[in-house]
């Protein structure tokens, strides 16, 4: 059984006094594409966040290469690997296409992911490289937001909401183009609100049910019916 | 079985705290026959620095109004009534409450100018108003120009006829204002216009969508505590006799320390200004001779209060022990 | 003539309020914050180059190669240890705190420099000046100011739209979070922040010295014309703060030319119009 890249462990998460999640395990294996998938406020978006760091967990709960990594800054936990792709892109509007890529490749990671390579795979950046970013389309958008996190050359990514606000044909030609993205040996995980889409790209799958894992396992082995149950919480555990 | 809510606004701790200052407001009104006249001095004293402290914090721990420029408050009140006596040869009692509606009626214009601005740059903005003022009373050559000048003594015979009657007039009317200050600033608080206050204060946007209208009720809050403010620099300066432009509008004075005094005791209580001013007299008693090292210590301390302990003296112990002497909110009690 | 004179003094003085205001606009820029203390950091400045014209015999503006990286390691410190914990959504720490630390800088350089007025001696250089136009003369300190003032805010917008650091700092300053996520350290990025402020600011207070007296007392002076040559120029554009500098002095000349009390009034009174009639200033960029 090859050792485990990323292992999370029972972890806990808060927002203030609201919990929300509780006690959620996984583990991820080098190359593997995992999916996450619940209905809004589960709290897929919550675990990427502790997962990169961007929300406090504790320290033995996170588990990254061996190393613990719960509750370390973010910007620690990225020069370690793990990149996120934020829910609604999030791109910096003050900074044009080609400095948003410059920043995601910052902090000095070295890998098959320069600017040239990111352009070769997004050509239409390259033509718009100093427009301010926002000031793209949609889709647009969201390849410089996944190129800005394929600069930091990471072992894992994290894809959160790919489809968040575009159109399905969009969607469409941005999920045809995941295979190319994580060819590399990449892992990935993938927050994906349109389940048939994510449970057909990925090798296994977490499904949260508000902050608790209601069912996981692989896509194949399980019906729609037993999957739709377990994500509204219906399903007898 | 079902529980019945119980609300009330009082604890025995405020109740008790109530009867107490109440207690201590009478034994201070009856100073002028137990105290001596340095002893009416510093109440008096203390009195005005509670004020202008209340004041403030009503200003800047409830509205968020922060402002480095009330001294244009204290020193308008001051020309005022140096006006009033030498010019209108009023009564410089009558001139006190004519101090304060000068000011209010200053104010409205002058907020409609800051309101513009926000957050720090609203603070740096009435500082701005405070120096205009401060160089425009210096061009008035009537009222002394740059040197200033002095009240006749026969102006303030007008007070009353015993130099010692004088005395006891003006205390009251110190002792007066600070405990009108905490009493107006509990009763405001304990109001709607207090509930609307704290929502801002909490959240501007919550309370916008709630109806409260935030730019009338900080609008009144400013105007208000303007006037209030000038009153208290009327009665300043009508007990110092003397005014000069940078005097009146010294930001040292009027608000260096007054900040200093509300951030320390506990900005947004009610409770921290009295609290603050107590320290702050505490401390001058044993620094009191060491001028610009006073200053330096009390701002580095208030650096430390804010960074480690942000509610101030009585915030924290408030929030510790959940006691509040002058409660503005309710308590709910469960009784099966 | 003499108009003349006072409005083209009033745009070269407007060089050394644009100096004293680009440091304010830069760190508004970048995280949010008004530095109560911005002015006391001015003569705080001119005193570390007292100092060390004292212990050095260098010529002022040559003291710059000490009191420049002296005042930039100072603002790394200070926006480390102190100011990157007030930053948040409250506006009181950030303001109380700055404030405080005005009447400790304000106090601090009394007790170690008394109220004497000083001022630092540039020699000859303060005397040259030459005949531009018939009538107008133009002494050279001014206009080395003036141009120093506009080289730094060309500096600064290079730093700003050119260089890493420059990223970093709009990074930042659009989306703490989403930063971090870069592997920026926010609390590394605003101290270097301040650092490059405090540098001009060490600029802004070598000059000061040399064109006029200074004493303890005159921060708050200078930061309300810092803030005023930012609200007449419209937040978040340097070009317009240097407008807004030149704006306030040539107010400025024009209101000592009708009597001299009048110059600070009258600089005021521009900024007062400002913000009664376009409250977003002249050349806005960002919202306040």
């Amino acid at each position: 059984m090859p050792e485990a890249l990323l292992e999370v462990r029972d972890l806990k998460a808060f927002y203030g006094d609201f919990q929300a999640l509780h006690g959620v395990s996984l583990a991820l294996r080098p190359g593997e594409m995992l999916a996450l998938i619940g209905a809004n406020g589960a709290g897929k978006t919550t675990l990427l966040k502790t997962i990169c760091g961007l929300v406090a967990a504790p320290r033995e709960t996170i588990r990254w290469k061996g190393e613990a990594i719960g509750g370390l800054p973010a910007n620690d936990i990225v020069k370690r690997g793990i990149a996120l792709v934020p829910e609604g892109r999030r791109l910096f509007p003050s900074l044009s296409v080609e400095e948003n890529l410059i920043l995601g490749g910052a902090m000095g990671r070295s890998g098959p992911w320069t600017l040239a390579a990111v352009y070769a795979m997004f050509p239409v950046l390259k033509e718009k490289r100093h427009a301010p970013s926002t000031s793209l389309s949609g889709g647009q958008q969201q390849m410089v937001a996944i190129g800005r996190a394929l600069m930091s050359n990471p072992e894992l990514i994290l894809l959160d909401e790919l489809s968040l606000g575009l159109a399905p044909i969009v969607t469409r030609d941005i999920y045809a183009m995941l295979p190319d993205i994580l060819g590399h040996g990449m892992s990935a995980i993938l927050v994906e609100q349109d389940v048939t889409r994510a449970l057909a790209v990925s090798q296994h799958f977490i499904c949260l049910q508000e902050g608790r894992v209601s069912l996981e396992g692989q896509p194949a082995a399980f019906t729609r019916e037993r999957i739709s149950a377990a994500y509204f919480g219906t399903a007898p555990t | 079985m079902t529980a019945a809510a119980i609300i009330t606004r009082s604890t025995r701790a405020s109740r008790i705290a109530g009867v107490l200052a109440l207690a201590a407001v009478i034994l201070l009104a009856a100073a002028p026959w137990w105290g001596s006249r340095a002893d009416l001095r510093l109440i008096g004293e203390f009195a005005t620095y509670v004020a202008l402290a209340s004041l403030w914090n009503l200003l800047a721990g409830y509205a968020g109004l922060v402002s480095v420029g009330q001294q244009a408050y204290v020193g308008l009140g001051g020309y005022v009534l140096f006006t009033c006596v030498l010019f209108l040869g009023l009564n410089p009692l009558l001139a006190i409450p004519l101090a304060g509606l000068a000011a209010g009626l200053l104010a409205i214009p002058v907020a409609k100018l800051v309101f513009r601005l926000q957050g720090a740059y609203f603070a740096i903005g009435t500082w701005v108003v405070a120096e205009v003022l401060r160089l425009s009373f210096a061009q008035v050559q009537a009222l002394g120009g740059g040197s200033g000048i002095s009240l006749p003594v026969d102006a303030v015979r007008a007070i009353a006829s015993s130099r010692d009657l004088r005395e006891w007039f003006i205390y009251w009317i110190s002792l007066g204002l600070g405990t009108g200050a905490v009493l107006v600033a509990y009763l405001l608080l304990r109001s709607r216009i207090g509930l609307a206050l704290t929502a801002i204060r909490d959240s501007e946007v919550a309370s916008m969508s709630l109806g409260v209208r935030i730019t009338s009720v900080k609008f009144a809050v400013y105007v208000l505590v303007a006037a209030a403010t000038a009153m208290v620099g009327s009665l300043i300066f009508l007990q110092k006799l003397r005014i000069t432009p940078d005097a009146a509008f010294s930001v040292n004075d009027w608000t260096a320390f007054v900040i200093f005094i509300v951030v320390i005791g506990g900005i947004g209580t009610i409770e921290g200004p009295v609290i603050g001013t107590i320290v702050y007299f505490l401390l001058r008693e044993f620094l009191a001779d060491l001028g610009s090292t006073y200053l330096l210590i009390l701002g580095a301390l208030a650096i430390v209060i804010m960074l480690a302990a942000p509610k101030g003296i009585w915030g924290s112990i408030a929030q510790r022990f959940g006691i509040s002497l002058f409660p503005t909110g309710y308590r709910v009690h469960w009784r099966e | 003539m003499n108009w003349v004179n006072a409005i083209v003094q009033g745009i070269l003085v407007g060089g050394l309020y644009a100096l004293f205001a680009a440091g304010l606009s830069l760190i508004f820029g970048v995280m949010r914050l008004v530095n109560i203390a911005h002015g006391d950091l001015i003569i705080l400045a001119a005193y570390v180059a007292l100092v060390v014209v004292q212990l050095t015999g260098l010529h002022p503006l040559a003291s710059l190669i000490a009191v420049v990286p002296l005042m930039a390691a100072f603002g790394y410190a200070l926006q480390r240890g102190i100011l990157n914990r007030t930053l948040g959504k409250d506006i009181l720490p950030p303001l109380l705190v700055t404030f405080g630390l005005s009447v400790i800088l304000q106090n601090g350089l009394l007790q170690v420099f008394t109220a004497d007025s000083r001022k630092l001696n540039a020699g000859a250089m303060e005397t040259m000046s030459f005949n531009a136009v018939a009538g107008i003369n133009i002494g050279l300190m001014p206009l080395l100011m003036f141009l120093t003032a506009v080289a730094v805010i060309a500096g600064l917008q290079f730093v700003f739209y050119r260089t890493a650091m420059g990223r970093a700092f709009r990074a930042v300053s659009d989306d703490k979070e989403t930063a971090r996520l870069m592997g920026l350290d926010n609390d590394k990025v605003y101290a270097a922040a301040m650092a490059l402020c405090l540098s001009v600011v060490a600029i802004a207070g070598i000059f000061l010295a040399i064109r006029s007296n200074f004493d303890p007392a005159l921060g708050p002076g200078r930061l309300i014309f810092g803030f005023e040559a930012v609200i007449i120029g419209g937040l978040g554009n340097l070009w317009g703060t240097l407008a807004g500098g030149v704006i306030l002095g040539v107010a400025q000349g024009i209101g000592a030319q009708i009597d001299p009390g009048w110059q600070l009034l009258a600089g005021h009174l521009a900024f007062l119009l400002v913000l009664a009639f376009r409250p977003k200033g002249l050349f806005p960029r960002i919202e306040g």
